[in-house]
């Protein structure tokens, strides 16, 4: 039962995602990586520990041109394999409609060859599915599974493609930063509507600097201007399952707790004992966050604890 | 221009659904039911493009049972002008959706079909990419923003790393994002116009799709419960937690 993944990129280097569809993936079978970009991110992705091959094929920036590669090597492999991102949620159900295939996203466990978990109503439900079909079209949450190891040495097998597409690629705007991935963090601290403003914002970073944490944001502040949007965690932004989220300001709205259910640990700091997400916090520390945040960077910064 | 749009009939985000206690899904009986969000995004920037002058016809879709023609009038009181509902009490799965998408579209042939990002229930975001492959046309999915320029529409999208914008050349698939409008809430005179727009009700097994489910849902079931923790009392004892939960984790 061979796997093909689809490599994630993260602008010019891997996205720490990839290792962990890709320790996901070897549960299935052998896995073949596919690369649609530069050489140097082919080179990395071969270092993942249960990778057999890197096809390394030309950059595409769209869905149409990653399907028609995709849809090119299908025949070769049993499962068809990426990441529950923005990039595979695109491609994905183009390529398993291509290929008369249903395919099963989101997953967040896999119970056997062709069993699978996956979160339904903004993850208020699990549903578990059979998929008895001869060829499988999947996209797992990487927030569900561990990375993959490195110290592998896979060959790489680069492939002439001829990409085209009718959409055209105007612009990438990227929120530049050396915060570390929301998606994959260890460490979450996010910031609500209380925060009151980009400004208020700062001090939830600067909290998330002593620990090496990823910032999130809930939708409201991030309608409200005090976040980007990238930031967003819930229902409609990020998936999230950090060993440790730190929630300030937050209430908790429904799609919210949507966004953190994977989290290990809740700190919650809110003025309101009564809001929802402190009655499911770990931990509580009820006042107000203009206080408390300074003081506790402060003490954390003490600790020396940046990871 | 022609456009198209698809909603869907969905529990009503706002309730708090129930798993059934013998694991074979989410409870519907009885629970309010109402437009996808998302779907009433696609409807509201359809609408938007008609009021600019640059759509003269928007024709709204849903797939379910005969209760669906409910936000088919939503849509209709919004500004859409006329709706077909395919019929169906078999819950369908996002392929066999598709594949009666691309029936209608090869009959109404839309200039532009917009369709939510991913409906509310099972939280898929499959339908607009399956649609687009299935009548071979480019697509943008998590749309924050269309412009019309000429003959091809530039599109921005809501994407992991922030916002890209691509151009998309007319007939083309269009997913919509929350941040792409606010929907409006049509007045009742608007209410009461949508009924008397026109209104085609068509078996989906007229249609010639083979419909039949591919997977089996084995098992629904509750996530697990968080329950309360502790209150702590002060800022000291909240550091000497979070240090002593970082010094335990395994570096990965």
């Amino acid at each position: 039962m061979s796997v093909l993944v689809l490599a994630e990129l993260d602008g010019e280097v891997l996205s720490p995602a990839t290792a962990r569809i890709v320790a996901a993936a070897t549960q299935l079978g052998p896995v073949d990586l596919l690369v649609s970009g530069p050489q140097a991110v082919a080179e990395s992705a071969s270092g993942l520990s249960g990778v057999a091959r890197v096809i390394l094929a030309p950059a595409t920036a769209l869905a149409e041109g990653m399907v028609d590669l995709l849809a090119s090597l299908a025949p070769g492999y049993d499962y068809l394999v990426a990441s529950a991102s923005t990039t595979g949620k695109d491609v994905m159900p183009r390529l398993a409609a291509r290929l008369d295939i249903q395919p099963v996203t989101d997953i967040v466990a896999i119970e056997g060859p062709n069993r699978f978990t996956r979160p339904i109503y903004a993850g208020n439900a699990l549903e578990t599915v059979t998929d008895g079909q001869a060829r499988h079209v999947l996209t797992f949450r990487a927030s569900a599974f561990r990375p993959a190891a490195g110290g592998n040495a896979a060959p790489i097998e680069t492939r002439e493609a001829t990409i085209a597409s009718a959409a055209r690629f105007i612009a990438a705007h990227r929120t530049e930063s050396d915060i570390p991935d929301l998606a994959t963090a260890q460490i979450v601290v996010g910031g609500g509507v209380s925060v009151g403003s980009a400004e208020g914002f700062r001090l939830i970073e600067a909290l998330g600097k002593s620990l090496g944490a990823a910032i999130g944001a809930t939708r409201a502040a991030v309608d409200a201007g005090y976040a980007p949007n990238d930031w967003q965690v819930g229902q409609t932004g990020k998936i999230i399952a950090p060993d440790l989220y730190i929630a300030i300001g937050i209430s908790g709205a429904l799609q919210h707790l949507a966004g953190i259910q994977g989290a290990k640990k809740i700190v919650a700091i809110n003025t309101d004992a009564e809001a929802p997400i402190v009655k499911i916090a770990d931990v509580a520390l009820i006042g107000d966050l203009f206080e408390i945040v300074p003081q506790l960077t402060a003490e954390l910064e003490k600790a020396g604890l940046k990871r | 221009m022609k456009i198209l749009v698809a909603v869907k009939r969905v529990v009503d985000h706002n309730v708090r659904i129930r798993v059934r206690p013998d694991g074979s899904g989410v409870e519907t009986n009885g629970v309010r039911m109402s437009m996808n969000p998302f779907c009433k995004h696609a409807v509201e920037a359809a609408v938007q493009l008609a009021e600019a002058g640059k759509a003269d016809e928007i024709v709204v879709v849903s797939i379910g049972p005969k209760a669906s023609n409910d936000v088919i009038l939503t849509a209709l009181a919004m500004g859409a002008h006329r709706g077909i509902l395919i019929e169906t009490d078999a819950a369908l799965e996002t392929l066999a959706i598709a594949k009666l998408l691309a029936k209608v579209v090869d009959e109404e042939q839309p200039d532009l079909v917009l369709l939510g990002k991913q409906a509310v229930d099972d939280d898929s975001n499959h339908v607009g990419q399956m649609l687009a492959a299935l009548t071979d046309r480019p697509q943008a999915t998590f749309a924050s923003e269309i412009k019309l320029n000429g003959s091809e529409l530039e599109v921005t999208r809501e994407v992991d790393y922030g916002r890209e914008t691509i151009g998309l050349p007319l007939p083309a698939i269009i997913t919509a994002d929350l941040r792409l409008n606010t929907p409006r809430n049509a007045a009742l005179p608007m209410v009461m116009k949508a009924r008397s727009k026109p209104l085609a009700v068509r078996p989906a097994a007229e249609l010639g799709i083979d419909l039949a489910p591919r997977l089996v849902v084995e098992n629904v079931s509750p996530p697990p419960e968080r329950v309360a923790g502790r209150t702590v009392a002060s800022v000291s004892e909240l550091a000497a937690i979070i240090v002593a939960d970082v010094n335990e984790m395994e570096a990965i």
